[in-house]
């Protein structure tokens, strides 16, 4: 049952309105080139034997001599007692590094594949009016991330790499998916009916291990215009994790940075597409602040 | 920029209202059993998984059993570097566990590369660098599983599968037996021998039956293993250079005096 709030207006209606359609879909749209074109780039060097990107995002090669390795896996192979050989390591200090400076869960939004799949559950819940929800504690990443490197330590199997539907996914969109769409479906259903962005911002491990990279990442969400907000919520519904809004928007009085410093924030920017306020920008941690500018 | 941290800290303090501490007992304890119930039932995945797992065949140099299923990144780099497309990456479904490279030889064998591209793109050491020689390669071991049906058990010269071996001669000869059926004619016995053959599938994929009567078998299941107990007389006497028990007392033969013996 769509509640009226809903029926009246759409998320972002307003930016839509004030701003243009490019101008209020454009982080979303260099999202999706961004994840798609890096999907396009594996299948096709797998497909037409091009080395431009070889492997996938667990492991590749660019152009057949930089190595880029996924941390989180060769974390799983650590844990399991075995050394990585130097390339796979090289390959995933790279990575770290990247990640290090541009902001952690930048990956989910920004790379990982699942995210199109939770994006379109959410924005199906939200057309559907689909408002019921089972709470799941935000923290159980963090214990899902613990199990994914503890059970390897103790019976020595990279059990979460089995059935992990991030690599599941990635995976087989370069090499064929086989039955894998299975686990990806059950996902969506799950993020669609049972509880809200319930994957992403509750159980991923592979999340959780990035955000906690990205803790003293540079590149930064900003509410700089913060004064200017008009609490229409926009920003809360499409934000993946709408707790770490309140504390930066409303913050002013207790002086709170506007910067979301959270590492939970993915980068994604769809606060700042949704806002006809124009609240938010992306910018770096550094970044001085203009309060009250009027 | 120690301002900056501080009010860092106090906005993430603030975004939840510091919780009470039965809360976050209760919290933790739910979070934990949570992740325990998950933890099992991952673990029971697994081990049905690791079940399938003999059945794969592995590209060369691949380190054996859970050893390599730690190692390997799940890339795909060795199944793309591969020029006759044989490595795939397994499926959710597929019997070997999700993301591991496998083949199987009765659609593409391994074509025993003399430069082993797949173990040089290998970023893990899953694919054991060591592995210089693609003849010293262990995927498996070819058997002979079907006598009943392989047709030069019956006598015909088929013999296809020694032809095709890479290492024909070395990893499988045809061994002679006395056809008794016509009583005038000979067997000629696929015979593989294990300790040589690498396993790469030749003879599987070439086997002109519907069903192969030769299979390549992961070595776990197609090899027995000796107890650690047992000592062979003879490999002991030709290390030791004689017998390590003292000699049978040779007894003169005595015959009566007319025996025609000689
Ligand atoms: S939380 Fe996990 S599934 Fe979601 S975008 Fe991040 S890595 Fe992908
Ligand atoms: S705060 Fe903005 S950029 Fe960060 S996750 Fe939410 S919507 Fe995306
Ligand atoms: S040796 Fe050659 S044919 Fe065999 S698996 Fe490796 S790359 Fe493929
Ligand atoms: S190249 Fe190595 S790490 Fe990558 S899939 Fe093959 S065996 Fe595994
Ligand atoms: S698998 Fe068959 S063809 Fe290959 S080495 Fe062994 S006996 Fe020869």
């Amino acid at each position: 049952m769509p509640t009226e709030r809903q029926a009246d207006r759409r998320v972002g209606a307003e930016a839509l309105a004030q701003l243009g359609w490019w101008h209020a879909h454009r982080f979303l749209l260099l999202r999706r080139f961004c994840q798609l074109s890096i999907l396009a780039l594996f299948a096709a060097s797998f497909w037409y034997e091009l080395d431009i990107l070889k492997g996938n995002l667990s492991s590749s090669t660019v152009l057949n001599t930089v190595p880029l390795s996924d941390p989180f896996v060769l974390a799983q192979i650590i844990a399991s007692g075995h050394w990585p050989a130097e390339t796979a390591l090289l390959g995933g200090f790279i990575v770290l590094l990247f990640y290090v400076l541009i902001g952690g869960r930048s990956y989910c939004s920004w790379v990982c594949p699942v995210n199109i799949v939770t994006d379109a559950a959410s924005w199906l819940r939200r057309r559907l009016g689909i408002s019921k929800t089972t709470r799941i504690s935000n923290s159980l990443r963090y214990w899902m991330l613990g199990l994914s490197l503890l059970l390897p330590m103790l019976g020595g199997l990279l059990i979460w790499e089995l059935v992990n539907p991030v690599s599941l996914l990635q995976r087989g969109l370069i090499f064929g998916l086989g039955s894998g769409w299975v686990l990806i479906a059950m996902i969506f259903m799950l993020d669609l009916f049972i509880s809200q962005r319930a994957w992403c911002s509750h159980l991923c491990p592979m999340g959780a291990f990035y955000g906690l990279i990205g803790k003293l990442s540079v590149i930064r969400i900003n509410a700089r215009n913060r004064e200017r907000c008009d609490d229409c919520m926009d920003c809360y519904k499409v934000c993946p994790e709408p707790q770490i809004l309140k504390p930066v928007l409303k913050g002013a009085a207790n002086s709170v940075s506007p910067i979301i410093f959270a590492s939970d924030c993915t980068n994604c920017s769809r606060c700042i597409d949704v806002c006809a306020e124009s609240v938010f920008e992306i910018n770096t941690r550094f970044t001085t602040e203009v309060e009250n500018k009027k | 920029m120690k301002q900056t941290m501080d009010k860092q800290r106090h906005s993430e303090s603030s975004a939840s209202k510091a919780p009470s501490r039965r809360q976050f007992f209760t919290d933790v304890a739910r979070g934990a059993s949570a992740a325990g119930m998950v933890g099992l039932g991952l673990t029971a995945w697994a081990s049905s998984a690791k079940r399938s797992d003999p059945q794969a065949i592995r590209p060369p140099g691949a380190l054996s059993g859970d050893d390599f299923l730690n190692a390997c990144l799940r890339c795909g780099l060795c199944v793309e570097d591969c020029p006759y497309d044989t490595l795939k990456l397994a499926t959710l479904f597929d019997p070997a566990p999700s993301g591991t490279p496998w083949f199987e030889a009765r659609q593409v064998p391994c074509e025993m590369c003399e430069d082993i591209p797949c173990v040089a793109a290998c970023p893990s050491g899953a694919l054991d660098p060591a592995l210089q020689n693609i003849d010293d390669a262990r995927m498996g071991t070819a058997v002979l599983i079907d006598e009943k049906n392989c047709l030069n058990f019956q006598g015909l010269r088929c013999d296809v599968c020694y032809r095709v071996c890479p290492l024909i001669d070395e990893a499988i000869t045809l061994e002679r037996q006395r056809n008794s059926r016509t009583g005038k004619h000979a067997l000629f016995i696929p015979t593989v021998h294990a300790d040589i053959c690498t396993g790469c599938g030749k003879c599987e994929e070439a086997c002109v039956l519907d069903e192969t009567a030769i299979k390549v078998l992961p070595m776990a299941l197609a090899s027995g293993s000796l107890g650690q107990h047992y000592r062979l007389g003879w490999e002991e006497k030709a290390r030791n250079g004689g017998s390590l028990v003292p000699e049978q007392l040779k007894l003169e033969i005595r015959r009566p005096e007319n025996s025609n013996a000689n």
